[in-house]
């Protein structure tokens, strides 16, 4: 859909930067026309528990793999750094990739990253040479930890996972920005409408991960496409360069040779 | 003999290797990972693998996810 250039992520090349959940979409059917709709190259994909009689996940996967895109696997629900790193290895197995988006949850009502568990599962998983893209919060900080820890990209929250509530610290995520021009940044979690992620990509940001803000909507494969215009469209201004904002209005149309100008002001505003 | 498959327990009559339960399961043919006692064990080592009593199986297969 897209004839956005190319950009390198994980030692791929893809033209989206759109990256799309899978989750909570009303069936298989609107799953797969909403990430073609959105023109997403890579969706992001998980393990569960299988009973030998439940076929659910042969048919997800077969759904997956009949698109063609780039699978991310995620940790979601690990706690522990022994969990994440068992449910990574089982993921590179079934899925045949190397990438992994790890997820160490340390909070279960905002779902936020265990910063320390985070930083120790990374290091453990970089070791055995995943290439780990880990959603963390936008503390700088732990992010230069995550860095050390052999990370090459890094995926700050915009806000809690499916609360919607776009860039709750607009600060933060620019100073990630500029202090790590060099690795691909990407918002990862909270984005609930297509502003939210043009504001993301306008401040520079190499990508968007979004899920329930496009499943959940009433129509999941229009919110897909109109996410797919956005970000192209914030990368777009991005590189175009915004104009500085000022206080006071300025016109817009010429002055000089305004019709009925006068040197003096009227009479009725002396 | 008992072992625990995805937190339920399971009896099994006799003693048999991992590759032998996982088909007689019906897990055959089906895009699964499986974790013996919290390790993750590579498809490969299924025929290596002795079930005893007191083991626990993970048994995972792909999933939507954010």
């Amino acid at each position: 859909m897209t004839t956005a250039p190319f950009w390198e992520i994980g030692g791929r090349q893809v033209r989206s930067r759109l990256l799309l959940g899978t989750a909570r979409y009303p069936s298989l059917a609107v799953l797969q026309q909403a990430i073609h709709a959105s023109g997403a190259e890579i969706v992001t994909v998980s393990l569960r528990r299988e009973s030998a009689e439940g076929r659910a996940g042969s048919q997800f996967w077969t759904t997956i793999k009949e698109l063609g895109v780039q699978v991310l696997p995620n940790t979601a629900g690990c706690k522990t750094v022994k969990e994440a790193v068992t449910t990574a290895e089982m993921a590179r197995e079934i899925f045949e990739t190397s990438w992994l988006k790890l997820e160490v949850i340390g909070d279960d009502y905002t779902l936020q990253p265990h910063p320390f568990l985070l930083v120790e599962a990374a290091e453990a998983l970089c070791r055995r040479g995943f290439e780990v893209f880990p959603y963390t919060t936008d503390d700088l900080v732990l992010a230069e930890r995550l860095v050390q820890a052999g990370c090459k990209i890094l995926m700050p929250w915009g806000s809690p996972i499916g609360s919607g509530q776009g860039l709750n610290n607009p600060y933060a995520l620019r100073t990630l920005r500029a202090r790590y021009p060099e690795i691909p940044l990407i918002v990862d979690a909270g984005i609930g409408k297509p502003s939210h992620a043009i504001a993301a990509m306008e401040m520079g940001y190499d990508g968007v991960l979004i899920n329930t803000a496009v499943a959940r909507a009433t129509d999941p494969v229009s919110m897909g496409r109109a996410f797919g215009l956005a970000v192209e469209a914030g990368r777009l201004a991005y590189l175009a360069g915004a104009m500085p904002t000022q206080e006071m209005a300025e016109p817009s149309t010429p002055v000089t040779g305004t019709p009925f100008w006068h040197s003096s002001p009227p009479e009725n505003l002396k | 003999m008992i072992i625990e498959i995805n937190g339920e327990r399971r009896e099994l009559d006799r003693s048999r290797v991992l590759a032998d339960a996982i088909r007689d399961w019906g897990y055959e043919g089906q895009p699964i990972a499986v974790a013996y006692n919290d390790e993750f064990v590579p498809r490969g080592r299924y025929a290596e693998i002795r079930l005893q009593d007191g083991d626990r199986l993970e048994i995972v297969a792909p999933m939507q996810g954010g």
